[in-house]
């Protein structure tokens, strides 16, 4: 009987601590690694904020879809191909001159995985759940946006099953690209 | 729960630290944890509420203490006990001393992308909605010992509907094995002031998304 779970002295604790239950797991027949690495390569190369990217630059070079999706952007971004797990109920907020848009998580890490991956990290951080909500200005500015004083702030804290994806403002000067370059674009300046 | 993932409009937690947006990882152990996670919940013994509450069920002294990922470990680990698929020993093990209960269910890499996208939906039949966009309600002083999706921010202050979504799972049941319990869910939108006191940015309003029970007539 040992207090601490026993591994190689070479590895960190967490390292040796998921480890050993991925270890136990697959033993038991109860998790298939090739599942696990599966999930892993689903989420590092092939759901992220590309496909995000995609919609905003759709949305502002065809107002029918943009229409569509501020009436139903579950269905509206489904017909791209972004769907399922943590984008089961999408929300479209479309940034103004008037107002600015901010999603939060206070209570958790909530993000519409299919349009923007996994969260980051900041995301997933105290720092930002807990200030967001306060002080959005203060926030934004850390990540270089600074608003005028006049423009309404409204940040969505997504304390149910909702996805919230924020479309920004088309930039000027972007007339002649076509949606392909404006997803360049959206990635550019995120 | 008044638990320490509730931590809308608290100081003290620092500056927010950007990175650059490829950046999801930090270690391999975190990528692990991840599709340990994922694969476990195939084995159908939680839900999405109950195990977002085994995570702020933590001390709050070991949550602020543990990194995002790590806490998803710790959860996972007594999910995993509570269950009977795994005992204690084997964790101080580090190996399996006895078969799993529901291998059958073992979810596998080719099943992985049709669980993916499908999801988990939590639209369901329910009830009419009382409230419509544009009712003023206020939030319940609503505290319960276990899982709650109202933040403490916002509770007894007074916003307005401003969209309707349906009815939702209702975690408040469904992460203690009462049932779906579905229920009106709507978007309810406050003023920053009304949350966060006269010091608090004019130019500034919150919404939360709030069930039906969460809600009062204001």
């Amino acid at each position: 009987m040992h207090d601490h779970p026993h591994h190689d002295n070479e590895l960190d604790e967490m390292t040796a601590r998921v480890r050993a239950l991925e270890t136990i797991l697959v033993e038991k027949g109860l998790v298939d690694p090739a599942a696990v690495d599966a999930i892993i390569d689903t989420y590092e190369n092939k759901v992220g904020p590309r496909n995000g990217a995609a919609v905003v630059a759709r949305a502002w070079s065809d107002p029918d879809f943009a229409a569509w999706l501020e009436e139903d952007a579950t269905a509206a971004i489904a017909s791209m191909g972004y769907f399922g797990r943590q984008g089961e109920h999408m929300v479209a907020v479309f940034n103004t001159a008037e107002r600015h848009n901010l999603v939060v998580c206070t209570l958790c890490s909530c993000y519409p995985w299919p349009v923007l991956g996994l969260p980051p990290t900041w995301y997933k951080a105290p720092a930002y759940r807990s200030r967001a909500v306060r002080e959005p200005r203060a926030v934004l500015a850390e990540f270089g946006v600074q608003l005028p004083e006049t423009t309404e702030i409204r940040v969505w804290d997504s304390t149910a099953e909702i996805r919230y994806l924020v479309i920004p403002e088309r930039p000027p000067g972007t007339e002649g690209l076509d949606a392909e370059a404006l997803a360049r674009l959206v990635r550019g300046t995120a | 729960m008044n638990g320490p993932q509730d931590i809308g409009g608290r100081h003290g937690f620092g500056a927010v630290i950007p990175e650059d947006e490829g950046e999801r990882f930090h270690a391999d152990w975190e990528k692990r944890v991840l599709g340990v996670t994922l694969a476990s919940a195939a084995l159908g013994y939680w839900n999405i509420d109950v195990s977002r509450h085994a995570r702020e069920s933590l001390p709050p002294a070991v949550y602020y203490a543990s990194s995002y990922y790590e806490i998803w470990l710790r959860a996972l680990e007594t999910l995993l006990v509570r269950a009977g698929e795994v005992t204690p020993e084997e964790l101080a093990e580090g190996h399996a001393l006895r078969p799993g209960v529901r291998a059958d269910r073992r979810l596998s890499a080719t099943a992985m992308p049709e669980v993916l996208a499908k999801g988990g939906p939590t639209e369901r039949p329910g009830p009419a909605p009382i409230f419509a966009v544009g009712d003023r309600v206020r939030c319940r002083n609503h505290q319960p010992a276990g899982h709650t999706r109202l933040p403490s921010y916002a509770r007894g202050h007074v916003g307005i509907v401003e969209a309707l979504h349906g009815s939702h799972v209702y975690p408040d049941s469904n992460a203690h094995g009462l049932g779906e319990q579905p229920c009106p869910l709507y978007t309810a939108r406050f003023d920053a002031g009304d949350l966060f006191g006269e010091d608090a940015d004019p130019t500034l309003r919150v919404s939360i998304d709030a069930w039906e029970p969460y809600l009062e007539p204001a």
